[in-house]
């Protein structure tokens, strides 16, 4: 094959950052390249068009199709104001007369003298759309929103639930193997990003929502749990759209899964910095992983430089790469890749297929494990 | 483009969601069989964004591997072969970039509208929604509904010929106040097919046409009694190609370069079962299981359907298999215990990393125990929309057919004469033999049926092939696409255990004989290898049914071999397995261990 393909997230502590922030219409670009932005700032805007409401009114009044014409107090074109009346029937001696009324304040589109309907839209929902991370803006697409560039750490979670969310990070446990309870969680940290170490409790999310906390950054999660607190199953992954005040980013997978050391110590290094997360999650078609991005100001063209070399792709599976198995039997444990046999070998499911031989770096001892079933650490 | 009779190379490709799949076919003595595949990642997406990598990518696979060039020194496709290089015909089918998205809409939910959705599923489209003025939305819930969705395309339907405007015309005022885009390209209106009642055209025109680029072709349902499918179909395909494939990153390359329209996959799959039922005068029902998606095909009494489910897969989609089938329903295929939270995390985890495989037996089974679940789902979908048309059975007035309640469904599993698997869990299982059981649990099929998987998911190829070379498409499918897995004899009905319900007799066709009686809860498997027959003679218990009806004899009736044989299984119809956890566990080991599925250390 052309290419290998090994699945990896990116835990990296210098990266140069594009986000596209764009309109879901046509719209106003707020600002201009060179601008420096925050998170908050509102970056273009636009309106949607508003939610519209259909009357049968022919069907109201009694009257044909073709005649409704005769019956419409208000044109296409005119705004009508909630429950005011815009068509009437002559009623009788003109009394009693039949009426149709605006449920919204709204304005008539059409007037179909086929199907006798009269077709009211209501006012335009603005929409607002923000940097979402602090940096500078690199790009503008006209009318349709710009491209913000940010230097900073990047690492990629592997599922999450939750919207963009910003906020100063805190960490929460000492070490990547501690769980993230309750007893962890106080009003200290209220509009902030905790980070826990290999899992997250029922009932520390159940606090972190009471008090206010925007993010949880968390190693594992048990799927019960995250059933639990949605109120419904993930079926399918794509998220980012849930009704719920934080944004939870699991790094490893579901289970009690230390965070990655590597991970966890670049978190560490942050801590307090102001940081910008997203859990939106979608595997299929067009890959999008939950994110953390860490904007740095105090980088050196070094720095830089590292990131031009680390731009010049993945090197794929090599013998000495650090890999994590992302599947049972030894699912969430990290080891060195010891040897790359080119041919197929069978399976204890006597499925033949490529693998590859591994020492586990936390006991030295050795596996041989699917090639499908690690992920290289990017970085 | 050459003669039919002169191309002797063929090279297809089908663009799927994450490989691109490339298979060269030769011609032998008269005669085309697949030479090699080739696979490679799917470039749609970012960073390469030109769908003519994968494809050539996967062509050099099929070149390295069969040592025919192929690919000239600039990277384009030679043809037409010449000196020992290239090939004669390219053609190829798409389903990357999530394929052909529609959104249908039709007066009445069960009629018209059911009828557009059959037209663009068996076009090969995923349905988004269907719209209808009896589907018990507000119109302003609908009109919500059309402008979040993006659908590549709408079929709009409605009304018989002659009969009233208005419900059709209030449907084409929906749409134009939703103001739709398409999923693609910015630039562009939304392509809007109407396939509705004739007298309404001009009304039609009159509200969409300056909002939409609308198309009209001939009524889906001109009649109550009758669908008529076709036009819908072609427009379909004829936008996919001119509209939808043409926004796709580097579509209009790949068009370019081949000598048919790119079909849309499951559409391209859809053409070959119809082949192959109409030539051979079998019933034949198709599943590819997949990641996302399980397709469920079916031709009946020559009425080709599709279904798409589009939340049960075994990857993106194992999570919703789970919710939706349940954890007893999932574990009643695996014969030990799990914790249930342990169980929900493994499932979750292979969701969000959906490209792993199992490593050990336990997961294997898990994960077949799940793909069990995943098709019987489907199929039960598959069964509801499957149907003879709504409305028009018992008719004698319009005013009965729209009192008339769910009809019968075309699948009749006694009459049904072939099932084919496809995806990866079956045409990969390490074992043939789980491919069957998968088959059998998941169908349950009834009397005497065959079992074949398509190994290499050849099918949408030999689908657009049919097209322009229905010889070619037909050989191939016969020799080199179906992997037969041998035939399934299950008498239906319900005894207690260990009655017995099934006498039969094999005549082999070596001369051996074989004579047997079945008892309820029982399995038997006889050899009988790929390309042999055997007549069997098949007496059932009274009370259960075999084909002829209940206790009615089959004589000498012809049974094929595959790579497992055949297959009695006396579980009884509708299956239902022991609600003792001991005694369940008990017998599935009992059923694996004839069905030799798995090794004896893990049935411990």
């Amino acid at each position: 094959m052309a290419h290998v393909y090994t699945p990896g997230l990116k835990v990296s502590e210098i990266s140069i950052i594009h986000k596209r922030r764009i309109l879901p219409l046509k719209g106003e670009v707020l600002v201009k390249v060179g601008d420096t932005v925050g998170p908050d700032d509102v970056v273009a805007r636009t309106f949607l068009p508003g939610r519209v409401e259909i009357y049968n009114a022919a069907g109201i009044l009694g009257v044909a199709p073709k005649e409704l014409p005769d019956f419409m107090l208000k044109h296409v074109g005119d705004w009508v104001e909630s429950g005011e009346t815009f068509a009437e029937s002559k009623g009788f001696f003109g009394l009693i007369k039949t009426q149709v009324k605006a449920k919204f304040r709204s304005r008539i589109e059409s007037i179909s003298e086929l199907t006798g309907q009269v077709i009211l839209r209501g006012e335009p929902i603005p929409v607002e759309i923000r940097a979402y991370v602090k940096g500078r803006v690199v790009e503008i697409i006209p009318e349709e929103g710009v491209v913000v560039e940010t230097v900073g750490a990047f690492v990629q979670g592997i599922f999450g639930v939750g919207g963009e969310r910003n906020g100063k990070l805190s960490i929460a446990v000492s070490t990547p193997n501690e769980p993230l309870d309750e007893h962890r969680i106080n009003e200290s940290h209220k509009g902030m990003i905790v980070v826990g170490g290999s899992y997250v409790t029922a009932s520390c999310i159940k606090k972190a929502f009471a008090v206010g906390v925007k993010g949880i950054i968390t190693g594992g999660l048990d799927d019960q749990d995250l059933r639990d607190f949605l109120g419904y199953d993930i079926g399918v992954a794509i998220t980012g759209h849930e009704d719920i005040p934080t944004t939870i980013i699991v790094t490893e997978g579901f289970g009690n899964l230390p965070m990655a050391t590597r991970t966890f110590e670049l978190l560490k290094k942050y801590d307090g910095a102001l940081v910008s997360i997203n859990g939106a999650t979608q595997i299929r078609a067009g890959v999008i992983r939950p994110e953390i991005i860490i904007p740095r100001e105090n980088f050196t063209p070094e720095d830089l430089k590292k990131i031009k070399e680390k731009e010049t792709g993945n090197p794929g599976l090599f013998v000495g790469a650090i890999v994590r198995v992302i599947r049972a039997p030894y699912f969430g444990r990290i080891a060195r890749v010891t040897s790359l046999p080119p041919e197929l070998q069978m399976l204890e499911t006597e499925s033949k297929t490529r693998v590859l031989e591994a020492e586990f770096l936390d006991d030295g001892t050795r596996a041989i494990i699917p090639r499908a079933n690690v992920e290289l650490f990017e970085d | 483009m050459m003669k039919s009779e002169d191309i002797n190379i063929i090279l297809a490709t089908d663009c799927g969601s994450t490989t691109t799949k490339a298979i060269l076919i030769k011609k032998i003595n008269d005669e085309y069989r697949l030479i090699v595949r080739g696979e490679a990642p799917t470039t749609v997406e970012a960073p390469f964004e030109d769908v003519t990598m994968g494809v050539l990518n996967a062509v050099s696979e099929v070149s390295e591997l069969s040592g025919w060039k192929l690919i000239n020194e600039n990277g384009e496709l030679i043809r037409p072969t010449r000196d020992s290089a290239g090939c004669d015909i390219y053609i190829s089918t798409s389903s990357a970039g999530g394929g052909l998205q529609m959104m249908v809409a039709g007066v009445v939910r069960t009629m018209t509208a059911e009828s557009a959705e059959r037209a663009a599923l068996g076009a090969g489209a995923i349905v988004m929604d269907v719209i209808a003025s009896n589907d018990k939305r507000l119109p302003h819930e609908q009109i919500e509904r059309i402008r979040q969705l993006r659908p590549d395309m709408i079929l709009l339907s409605g009304g018989v010929d002659g009969g009233t405007t208005t419900h059709v015309a209030e449907l084409a005022e929906l749409i134009r106040a939703a103001n739709p885009r398409p999923r693609l390209g910015i630039a562009y209106k939304l392509p809007v097919i109407y396939a509705g009642n004739k007298d309404a055209r001009e009304e039609i025109s009159k509200v969409l046409s300056d909002k939409v680029d609308l198309f009209v072709v001939d009524n889906i349902r001109p009649v109550l009694e009758l669908e008529n499918l076709g036009p819908a179909r072609e427009k379909i395909h004829d936008l996919f190609m001119e509209h939808v494939m043409a926004q796709a990153p580097g579509y209009k390359k790949l068009m370019s370069w081949t000598d048919a329209p790119i079909m849309p996959t499951p559409g391209a799959v859809g053409l070959i079962m119809k082949m192959v039922a109409d030539l051979e005068g079998i019933e034949i029902v198709g599943v590819d299981i997949g990641g996302a998606t399980t397709d469920v095909f079916s031709v009946f009494k020559g009425i080709f359907n599709r279904t798409v489910s589009a939340n049960l897969g075994m990857s993106y989609s194992i999570s919703n298999v789970f919710t939706e089938a349940g954890l007893e329903n999932i574990m009643r295929w695996v014969p030990f215990d799990i914790d249930s939270r342990e169980l929900r995390n493994r499932i979750k985890n292979k969701m969000i990393r959906p490209t792993t495989i199992p490593q050990t037996l336990e997961e294997l089974i898990i994960e077949q125990a799940i793909a069990r679940e995943a098709i019987r789902l489907a199929f039960i979908q598959h069964k509801a929309f499957a149907t003879t048309l709504k409305g028009v059975q018992r008719v004698k007035t319009v005013a009965e057919a729209f009192e008339q309640e769910a009809t019968l469904t075309l699948v009749n599993m006694l009459s049904l004469n072939m099932i084919i698997g496809s995806g990866g869990i079956l045409s990969h299982a390490p074992r043939r033999n789980q491919a069957a059981m998968m088959l059998l649990d998941a169908f349950q099929p009834e009397g005497i049926t065959r079992l074949a998987v398509d190994s290499i998911f050849m099918m949408p190829q030999l689908g657009v092939l049919s097209t322009i070379h229905p010889k070619a498409a037909k050989e191939v499918f016969d020799k080199d696409c179906l992997i037969h897995l041998g035939t399934s004899i299950v008498p239906v009905g319900l005894e207690k255990e260990g009655k017995e319900i099934l006498k039969y007799t094999i005549n082999f066709e070596d001369g051996r004989s074989e004579k047997g009686i079945l008892k309820f809860g029982e399995m038997r498997v006889y050899e009988l290898g790929v390309g042999n027959k055997a007549t069997v003679t098949l007496e059932p218990a009274r009370g259960f049914d075999i084909g002829q009806g209940k206790g009615k004899k089959i004589e000498n009736e012809k049974v094929y071999g595959g790579v497992v044989g055949i297959i009695f299984d006396g579980r009884g119809r509708p299956l239902k397995l022991p609600e003792d956890k001991g005694l369940r566990i008990s017998k599935l080991k009992e059923w694996f261990r004839i069905m030799n599925l798995y090794p004896e250390s893990s049935l411990l």
